[in-house]
């Protein structure tokens, strides 16, 4: 028989994480509650949906810090995220639709850690740290180095996701996302990516540039940040695309064929250079 | 464990893993069996359900975890014999066929009109509206058009 517990306060989810190393860790179920009736029943639900401690967006003075209870619901409507971190709600727009968004969590996804997240080149791109609790305390992960493999993170198995810090961009900095899928909702996504390129008088000075459904794990594309910078906006777009074009290794699925994606990795990673 | 559910104003209680989907939960325990399944992967959004207020896929949800939380299905839309707004415009829209995915139509919609999703929107506003908050409710019979009209009409007689 499943054991369950809902703790009142992150400390005691801590306590109960270090306690129940095996028990699955569940929020809003949208990832793990997937075809429930097919899985192994596991030995014991630790339930954070809903915990307070978890469940808030706060913005400061240079950042706007994502409890991991937060839903895309949240995200989407919030207005600092809105004005501040576009693509964060552009993303959480598309992410499933009404009934996943009510129920997928920022937490979920960093947990999870697909490679087909979709908030998770938003992360990268924005160049998010990562918040992490457990009994011996807390600790902060650049979400960069965060993913070390397929569906592998840091996270230690007595740890648990707090939240996700995320800078606020300057002023001369433009971000953007965009999704390819079959249609705009629901849709697992072929390729999807964001970005933050960083202008001084036309030239592009920085750049984070990040895919998903790529890679074993979400990326940034490094070759394409070094391509482009110190040039100007109008030849960044193709430098990009030549840069993307051996840099990345996309694979045949049941979603999308390499082909496919590599093309449309490379019209997206020009487009944010020129829309 | 012992869950203890509001459902549609009642409360139950019931001995099940916590496992267990509240989809069936509500379909084997409570006998309610409106809300249908259809794919089980939280895609289609035939087992959609409102849970403290939002309108959630009940096959992804595990019912430990609506321990003392409000569920509202399919079933509680009506008051009485008196359909909700939604469920009279579908019927008189014509906005359904085989019926699989009309509960959780039904349900979703009521949840639109309710919140008043589309106050203040122009007629393709709302249209437009009401396509991206369906959309994770698939409908292989009817092409949508009719659902769409039928929440168009159903809110217009709310607001009025």
């Amino acid at each position: 028989m499943t054991s369950y517990l809902r703790p009142r306060t992150l400390e005691e989810a801590a306590v109960a994480r270090a306690a129940y190393p095996d028990w699955m860790v569940l929020a809003g179920g949208t990832d793990l509650m997937v075809n429930a009736n097919h899985k192994p029943t596991p030995a014991g639900i630790l339930d954070l949906w809903r915990l307070a401690d978890l469940g808030f967006i706060r913005v400061e003075a240079d950042a706007i810090v994502i409890g991991a209870g937060a839903t895309w619901h949240e995200v989407e409507r919030h207005p600092a995220i809105r004005e501040r971190l576009r693509p964060l709600a552009m993303a959480a727009r598309e992410i499933g639709a009404l009934q996943i968004q009510a129920r997928g969590t920022l937490g979920g996804n960093v947990g999870t850690s697909s490679p087909v997240g979709d908030s998770l080149p938003v992360l990268l791109a924005l160049d998010a740290t990562i918040e992490v609790a457990s009994v011996r305390g807390h600790r902060s992960i650049p979400y960069h180095a965060y993913c070390t493999g397929y569906r592998k993170t840091l996270l230690a198995s007595d740890e648990l996701i707090v939240a996700a810090h995320l800078p606020l961009p300057s002023a001369a900095t433009r971000t953007t996302w965009r999704k390819v899928g079959t249609r705009r909702a629901q849709s697992i996504s072929k390729v999807m990516g964001a970005a933050a390129i960083t202008l001084d008088g036309g030239v592009v000075t920085s750049a984070r540039v990040a895919l998903g459904a790529v890679a074993d794990r979400p990326i940034r594309i490094t070759a394409v940040e070094d391509a482009v910078k110190g040039l100007a906006l109008s030849q960044a777009a193709e430098a990009a695309r030549m840069a993307l074009r051996t840099a990345i290794q996309p694979i045949d699925d049941v979603r999308s064929t390499a082909i496919y994606r590599r093309d449309v990795a490379e019209n997206l990673v020009a487009r944010f250079f020129t829309s | 464990m012992k869950v203890t559910l509001d459902v549609n104003g009642t409360q139950h209680a019931v001995e099940v893993s916590p496992w267990k989907r509240l989809l069936d939960v509500l379909r084997e325990d409570l006998r309610l069996t409106g809300t249908k399944e259809g794919c089980g992967e939280g895609e289609c959004g035939a087992c959609t359900v409102m849970l403290d207020g939002e309108v959630v896929n009940s096959c992804l949800v595990a019912v430990g975890q609506c321990d003392a939380r409000t569920i509202t299905t399919v079933e509680g839309l009506a008051k009485g014999d008196v359909l909700h707004a939604v469920q009279r415009a579908l019927v008189a829209c014509g906005g359904a066929q085989c019926g699989i995915c009309t509960p959780g139509i039904a349900v979703c919609a009521a949840h639109v009109v309710d919140r008043g999703l589309l106050v203040g929107r122009d007629e393709a506003g709302a249209r437009a509206q009401v396509r991206e908050l369906l959309a994770g409710n698939i409908c292989r019979c009817t092409g949508y058009q009719l659902i769409v009209d039928a929440i168009i009409t159903a809110a217009r007689e709310v607001a009025r």
